[in-house]
């Protein structure tokens, strides 16, 4: 019934791993602070499906509890977008439209490919469907909402769009069309944010001045203060449980 | 997709299925269809295949261990519950038993699909208001005129949703 698995990558088992690691503990930041309780339950679930789909894919390179909780930063090979700090709602929305957008797109391709992300992708694409459809509404509500919605809507999508490029780049066994990912990428965020009233930003998002070097292990500032949270309670407790 | 073999088999699969759901407990196992398989390994060692329904159900773990306990009591020493993935579990895999009971437990049964999309939504000016064909009645009135409150609710599984005729709120299991 199954076919028998290929050869896992470990590189792309992790590049994937840690961009749904990374954005959960991002979106579990929300507890306690999003602007309505429909929202702190919606980010804590979406947090939820993607640390599903993070405990999946590390567990394909290795123990995926040291994988989370023991690596350095230069370890991890999440896209720089993920591991941008929450902001306010908007740029929490923003983040969400543009990976969310990417990954059902590349989940969706996986899916459908003979890759050793076949399973886990046939399965997430079905929750990333939601979690793309929420950003895509939160996007038009702001976009074409009020003025000073508007505005934080557009700062946001602006502040966020250099760290869109990284998406695109090669991951050694990572095999898919990556010219045609972006295509479909670039087409279906355009198209959101113009319904949103929201020009797609102008500037670059590859190439000399944009930023992202996450898949090689280089990360922004924020991103060491967030693994310290992440990382404390266990490297202060070895082996501990409950 | 269901598969048992031998006499014995059956009769274990029948047992794995007829734990209840921790967080559903009005639905049994195979009335959410979750279980996928029992085989035999030797005279008191057996696999178990479970199929989680969103990826980071941690449901999960609580589901593996009172399967095990109901095997152990049936006379299994080596109890093997193995997680798989694929085929992608789907809201479709409710038994129709599970779907009245969900009915009467409060919770909107999800409605059968025909594509591997959520269903579209229509955006009001305040309220997400659904352009659709096929409504998601009140399970407390039976009402047709509902509104989508937010697409993620008490758990991953469930979307919250309220009646307009009745004024209650409601769970609703969400097509997957």
């Amino acid at each position: 019934m199954t076919a028998t698995p290929v050869t896992v990558s470990a590189t792309a088992a992790l590049a994937l791993g840690d961009d749904a690691l990374v954005l959960s503990h991002r979106l579990g930041e929300w507890a306690g602070h999003a602007p309505v309780l429909e929202e702190e339950v919606a980010l804590a679930n979406i947090a939820l499906d993607l640390l599903g789909q993070a405990r999946v894919l590390l567990s394909m390179a290795g123990d995926e509890d040291e994988l989370a909780y023991l690596r350095e930063e230069r370890a991890f090979t999440n896209l720089q977008l993920v591991e941008q700090p929450n902001g306010d709602f908007a740029h929490t929305i923003a983040r969400q439209l543009y990976f969310s957008t990417y990954q059902h797109l590349l989940y969706g391709r996986l899916a459908a490919s003979e890759s050793e992300f076949a399973p886990l992708a046939g399965k997430a694409v079905k929750e990333v469907a939601y979690h793309r459809d929420h950003a895509e509404q939160w996007t038009l509500r702001l976009g074409d909402g009020t003025d000073v919605s508007h505005e934080r809507m557009r700062r946001a999508c602006e502040a966020l769009w250099r760290f869109t490029g990284e998406m695109f780049q090669p991951v050694a066994g990572l095999d898919v069309d990556r010219a045609a990912l972006e295509r479909d990428w670039l087409d279906s965020v355009s198209d959101v944010l113009r319904r949103a009233t929201l020009a797609p930003p102008e500037g670059p998002w590859t190439g000399a001045w944009s930023a992202g070097a996450g898949r090689q292990g280089l990360h922004t500032e924020p991103f060491g203060r967030m693994l310290a949270e992440m990382q404390h309670l266990h490297r202060s407790h070895p082996g501990a449980t409950w | 997709m269901v598969t048992a073999t031998t006499p014995l088999e059956t009769e274990l699969l029948r047992l794995a299925g007829s734990v209840p759901d921790p967080e559903l407990p009005v639905l049994t196992l195979a009335e959410l269809g979750v279980v996928r398989a029992v085989r035999l390994r030797g005279a008191d060692a057996v696999e178990v295949e479970l199929t989680p329904t969103y990826t980071g159900c941690p449901a999960v773990e609580a589901m593996a261990l009172d399967i095990e306990r109901v095997l152990r009591e049936h006379g299994m020493r080596e109890i093997a519950v193995r997680t798989v993935l694929s085929p992608a579990w789907s809201t479709d895999d409710i038994t129709a038993e599970g779907r009245r009971k969900l009915r009467e437990f409060g919770i909107a049964p999800p409605r059968v699909r025909t594509a591997a999309e959520p269903v579209p939504l229509e955006l009001g000016p305040t309220r997400t208001r659904q352009a659709r064909t096929e409504s998601v009645d009140c399970p407390h009135c039976g009402s047709a005129d509902t509104e989508l409150l937010s697409r993620f609710s008490s758990t991953a599984c469930k979307a919250l949703w309220r009646c307009l005729a009745c004024r209650e709120p409601f769970d609703h299991f969400k097509e997957v």
